[in-house]
C-alpha cells in the first residue's frame, strides 16, 4: 500500500523556479513541500554547481534552509490518483501526494533536431555534454564543435572549456541580425548583460559563427568530424565531441495531464501563475522559456499566490513584465529558421527508440498516424526527444498525454489506489 | 459499393471485395486503423464460447495463416501461439474440456502438466496445475494490417476517401460536406460508430485498457491468459480484469486485460489499471519490477450475444452491416469480409452464416 502525505503547498520540481516557490509559500503557511526526481534540488543549472556559496543559489539554498520544508527527493510524480492527489515514485517505492495549492516547476529540456549522423556516438546534447563533464567525464584535450542555437551554447561552451576542452568553434544558426536586435536588449538587462560579457571573456578567442550549422556528423564508429554549413559553403572540423542543442523545450507533461490548458507547447497562466485549472499554478519554463532570472520570478509570484499572498505576489509583477519581455526578444532572435527542416534526409533516423526515419514519417498525415503506423514516439521516452523535432519539421500537433507521464515501475501502478487496494474479480 | 470506415474490417471488407472484382469505396473519418484498431491486442486466437463464435474464429484464422507469407515486415506475425494457463483443479478440468472440444474440430492443442507449462514459461508463478498450448494461435500488429488490407484493395479496384459519413441512403452515403458517394452497396463497418448511423443495432461499447512495457526479450514467448479469463469475460455487468499478457516482436510485453460497460470517457482510470497488473504480477510476480511506458484504452463494439454483425441490414435492400465485433475482431476480420462477399455474391458460405445475421439484434425487429 502506498504511503500519503498532505501539504498546504507543493511544488513538482526543485529547480530555481520550484525554490523560489518553495521558499515564498513556506514564509506563508506551514506544511510546504518539494519533490524532485533528482537526488539534490538545483534543477538543471544549480544541481551541479561546484561552489553555491559564492553564487546567487546559496542564497536561495540558505533561505530554504531556513524554513521547514519537506524535500522530497529521488522521487518523480507521474500521475493524479485523485482531485488533489499526485502520485510519485522512487526507488523505495510510491508514494501519494495530497495538496491544497499544486505549483508545477517541471522545467525544460534541450531540443534536438535530426541531420544525418545525428545518432552517432560523442554526438550529445550541449547541455547533456555539460553535465557529463560536471559529472566526472574528462574533457582536458578534447576536440569540441558546440552547435545549434540559443544563449546555453555559450553557457555549454564556456563550462567544457573550463573543464579543459579546446572548443573548435561555435555555431549559431540565428543570423547576425537577429542577435544584434537581442543585444540591444541584453544592453537594458544590466545583471544580463555582465552574465553576457563574462562569457564573452571565457570564450575569447573562440570562433562564434552566426547563420551557421551543422549539416551532418561523420565517422565510422563514432563521430570524427563534422560538417557545417554556412550560406553555400560547407567544410568539415575534425573533433571528439560535437555539443549540439537547439534551445530548450518546456516540461508540459504532467500539467497537461493535469488538465491545465497548454498552447504553443506552453502552459497558460493567469498574472498569479495559476493555470486553467484551479489550485494548480506554474511558474519557470513551463510557462515559456525565460532563463533563469524569470523561472526565480514566476516561483516567487506563484509561492505567494499559493500561499495566500496576492498582494506580496503583485509587487513582483513588474519585475516579471520586464523579464518577459526579454524572453519574448530571446524567442525571437533564436527562432528557428526554415531551412533547418532540410537539415535530415528520407533515410535519417528521427525517433532513437524505434528507429524511424524521416521518410516513413512523411507517409502520414499526423502525428497519431504517424505513431500508430510507424511506431514514432512508442519507445521509453514515449517522444519527448522526437516530438518537438516532428513538430518543427512537420508542424503537427504533438500533444497526447496519457498516465505515467514517465516509465515506472508495473508495481507502481498497481497501488496508486487511495484506500483498500482494488478486488480482484 | 461504398465501405465506412478503415478499421480492420473495413479494411478486409475491401480487400475482399476489390480482388472479387467490385468497384470499391471506402471512406474513413480519421485514419486508416486509427478507432479500435488501435486499441487492441492484435491476438488472433480461437474461442469457443459458442459453436458460432469458433467457427467463425478458426475459419478467420486459418486464413490469416494463409496470408502468412505475403504479410510486410510491420504486420509483426508472429505465430507464438496461446497458453491457457490453470490455476486450480477446476480450472484444469475447463482445459481437458478445451483439449478435447478442440481437438474434435481439428485445431491442435496440448495439455502441458505443470513441468511442460515452466519449461515453455519459466516466469509464471510457482503452484500452477497445468495449461493449455493452442500452437496455432498467433499476433499482429493491427493497425499496420489493417493498411496492408487496404493497400491491397487500393491496388486492384478501391479508392480511399477521406472524410465522415454524416448519413446512409438509398442511393449511397452523404458524406459531411454535403457531398454524396453513390453506390448500389453501402456496407457499414464504422465500429462502435456503426449505431449512429444505423439507429436500432443494439450494441454498447465495452472499454478495455492495455498497458505496455519498455523491452524484455524473450521473458514471455507466448501470449499467456488465464482460465478465469472466462468467467471474467462471460460477466456482462460492471467491470472485470483477467491476467492477459502478449509477447511482442519487439520485446515489449503488452498487458490486458479489463472490461468495463457503461463507461464512455476514453481516460485512462487508475484503479482499472491498477487492478488489471495486480492480476498480471499475480502471474507473472517478476513483471512488477519491469518498467511501464503507456496506459491506453479503447472500445469494443458489443453485442447480446457477443457475436458480430454481418450481413444485410433488416428493411434495407442495398445495406449491409459488419460490425460488432466486441474483442475479437481482429482475429475475425477476415472471416467476416468472405462472409460478406458470400452475401452480396449469392455464394455459399464456408460456414454457416444465420447466426451472424443482423437481425437478431436489431431492435425494430423486436418490436
Ligand atoms: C540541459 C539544460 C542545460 C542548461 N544549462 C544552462 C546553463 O548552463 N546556464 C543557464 O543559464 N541556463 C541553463 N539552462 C536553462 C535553465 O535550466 C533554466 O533557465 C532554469 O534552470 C529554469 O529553472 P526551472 O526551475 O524552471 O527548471 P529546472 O531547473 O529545469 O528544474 C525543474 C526540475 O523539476 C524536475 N522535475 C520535472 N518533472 C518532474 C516530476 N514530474 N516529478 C519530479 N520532479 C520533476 C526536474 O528534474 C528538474 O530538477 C539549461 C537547461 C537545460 C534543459
Ligand atoms: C482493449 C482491447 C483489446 C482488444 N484485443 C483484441 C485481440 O487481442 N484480438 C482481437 O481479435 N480483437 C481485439 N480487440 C477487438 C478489436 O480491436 C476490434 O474488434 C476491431 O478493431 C474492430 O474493428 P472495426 O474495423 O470494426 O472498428 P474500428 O477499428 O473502430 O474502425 C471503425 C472505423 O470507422 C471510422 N468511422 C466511424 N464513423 C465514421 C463515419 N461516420 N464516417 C467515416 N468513418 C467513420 C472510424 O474512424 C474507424 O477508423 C480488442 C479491443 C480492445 C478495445
Amino acid at each position: 500500500m502506498s504511503e500519503r502525505s498532505e501539504f498546504d503547498v507543493l511544488v513538482v520540481g526543485g529547480g530555481p523556479a520550484g525554490i523560489a516557490a518553495a521558499c515564498c509559500a513556506a514564509e506563508a503557511t506551514p506544511r510546504v513541500a518539494i519533490v524532485d526526481d533528482n537526488p539534490a534540488l538545483g534543477g538543471q543549472i544549480w544541481r551541479d554547481e561546484p561552489a553555491p556559496s559564492t553564487s546567487q543559489s546559496a542564497i536561495w539554498y540558505q533561505r530554504l534552509a531556513r524554513l521547514p520544508v519537506q524535500i522530497i527527493a529521488g522521487t518523480r510524480a507521474f500521475a493524479q490518483a485523485g482531485p488533489h492527489i499526485l502520485v510519485a515514485e522512487s526507488e523505495d517505492g510510491v508514494c501519494e501526494l495530497a495538496f491544497r495549492k499544486l505549483i508545477l516547476a517541471t522545467g525544460a529540456r534541450e531540443r534536438f533536431l535530426p541531420f544525418p549522423g545525428w545518432t552517432l556516438p560523442n554526438v550529445m546534447g550541449a547541455g547533456g555534454l555539460q553535465a557529463l563533464a560536471r559529472s566526472g567525464l574528462t574533457m582536458r584535450g578534447k576536440k569540441i564543435v558546440v552547435a545549434g542555437t540559443g544563449p546555453l551554447l555559450l553557457a555549454a561552451a564556456a563550462h567544457l572549456r573550463q573543464s579543459g576542452a579546446e572548443i573548435c568553434l561555435i555555431a549559431e544558426q540565428a543570423s547576425r541580425r537577429h542577435l544584434i536586435v537581442f543585444s540591444v536588449r541584453l544592453v537594458c538587462h544590466s545583471s544580463k548583460l555582465q552574465d553576457a560579457l563574462a562569457l564573452r571573456r571565457e570564450l575569447a578567442g573562440v570562433p562564434y559563427l552566426t547563420s551557421c550549422w551543422p549539416a551532418a556528423a561523420q565517422g565510422k564508429e563514432k563521430l570524427e568530424s563534422v560538417m557545417l554549413r554556412r550560406g553555400a559553403k560547407t567544410w568539415s572540423v575534425d573533433c571528439d565531441y560535437l555539443a549540439c542543442g537547439f534551445h530548450l523545450v518546456p516540461n508540459t507533461e504532467l500539467a497537461a495531464l493535469l488538465g491545465c490548458g497548454v498552447e504553443q507547447g506552453r502552459v497558460r497562466v493567469d498574472d498569479l501563475q495559476q493555470t486553467t485549472v484551479p489550485d494548480v499554478h506554474c511558474a519557470g519554463e513551463p510557462t515559456g522559456i525565460g532563463g533563469l532570472e524569470l523561472s526565480l520570478v514566476e516561483g516567487q509570484i506563484a509561492g505567494h499566490a499559493a500561499a495566500g499572498a496576492p498582494d506580496a505576489a503583485r509587487g513582483l509583477f513588474a519585475k516579471r513584465k520586464g523579464l518577459r519581455r526579454f524572453a519574448a526578444g530571446m524567442d525571437r532572435a533564436f527562432a528557428l529558421r526554415p531551412q533547418l527542416r532540410s537539415l535530415p534526409q528520407a533515410d535519417t533516423l528521427v525517433c532513437r527508440c524505434e528507429d524511424v526515419p524521416l521518410g516513413r514519417l512523411r507517409e502520414h498525415s499526423s502525428w497519431r498516424a504517424a505513431k500508430l503506423l510507424t511506431r514514432c514516439g512508442m519507445g521509453p521516452c514515449q517522444g519527448r526527444v522526437c516530438a518537438p523535432a516532428v513538430e518543427f519539421l512537420l508542424g503537427w500537433n504533438v500533444e497526447s498525454v496519457r498516465p505515467p507521464v514517465f516509465p515506472v515501475r508495473v508495481e507502481s501502478l498497481t497501488t496508486t489506489v487511495t484506500g483498500a487496494p482494488p478486488t480482484l474479480s | 459499393m461504398v465501405i465506412i470506415g478503415a478499421g480492420i474490417i473495413g479494411a478486409a471488407c475491401a480487400r475482399e471485395c476489390a480482388l472479387a472484382g467490385l468497384r470499391v469505396a471506402v471512406v474513413e473519418a480519421d485514419f486508416v486503423g486509427g478507432g479500435a484498431t488501435a486499441a487492441g491486442m492484435g491476438h488472433i486466437v480461437v474461442m469457443d464460447d459458442s459453436e458460432p463464435q469458433f467457427a467463425l474464429t478458426r475459419y478467420s484464422q486459418q486464413l490469416w495463416r494463409e496470408l502468412a507469407s505475403e504479410l510486410p515486415a510491420d504486420v509483426e506475425y508472429m505465430a507464438c501461439g496461446t497458453i491457457w494457463v490453470a490455476a486450480d483443479e477446476q480450472e484444469m478440468q475447463e482445459v481437458r474440456r478445451k483439449h478435447d472440444f478442440y481437438g474434435a474440430r481439428r485445431v491442435p492443442t496440448e495439455i502441458l502438466d505443470p513441468r511442460a507449462l515452466y519449461e515453455a514459461e519459466p516466469h509464471l508463478r510457482p503452484g500452477l496445475v497445468g495449461a493449455l498450448l493452442v500452437p496455432e494461435d498467433l499476433v499482429i500488429y493491427a493497425p499496420c494490417a489493417a493498411r496492408f488490407l487496404l493497400r491491397q484493395a487500393q491496388a486492384r479496384n478501391c479508392d480511399l476517401h477521406m472524410g465522415t459519413v454524416k448519413g446512409i441512403r438509398e442511393d449511397g452515403v452523404v458524406l459531411q460536406d454535403g457531398s454524396v458517394l453513390q453506390a448500389g452497396t453501402v456496407v457499414n463497418a464504422a465500429g462502435t460508430w456503426a449505431k449512429e448511423l444505423t439507429p436500432g443495432l443494439e450494441m454498447r461499447p465495452r472499454k478495455g485498457h492495455l498497458v505496455i512495457t519498455d523491452r524484455y526479450p524473450g521473458f514471455v514467448r507466448h501470449q499467456l491468459v488465464e482460465l478465469g479469463y472466462l468467467k471474467s469475460a462471460h460477466t456482462l455487468t460492471a467491470e472485470s480484469f483477467a491476467f492477459n499478457v502478449q509477447p511482442r516482436i519487439t520485446g515489449q510485453l503488452l498487458i490486458g486485460s479489463s472490461r468495463q460497460f457503461g463507461v464512455e470517457e476514453t481516460s485512462v482510470d487508475n484503479h482499472i489499471i491498477a487492478g488489471m497488473l495486480a492480476r498480471a504480477c499475480q502471474y507473472l510476480p517478476e513483471l512488477s519490477r519491469m518498467s511501464a511506458i503507456r496506459c491506453w484504452t479503447g472500445f469494443r463494439a458489443a453485442t447480446p450475444d457477443k457475436l458480430p454483425v454481418i450481413g444485410k441490414c433488416p428493411g434495407h435492400e442495398h445495406l449491409y452491416l459488419a460490425t460488432g465485433h466486441e474483442g475479437l475482431g481482429i482475429t475475425t476480420s477476415l472471416g467476416t469480409a468472405r462472409l460478406l462477399l458470400d452475401q452480396l455474391l449469392n455464394r455459399a458460405p464456408a460456414i454457416p452464416l444465420e447466426p451472424y445475421l443482423p437481425g437478431r439484434v436489431m431492435e425494430t425487429a423486436h418490436a
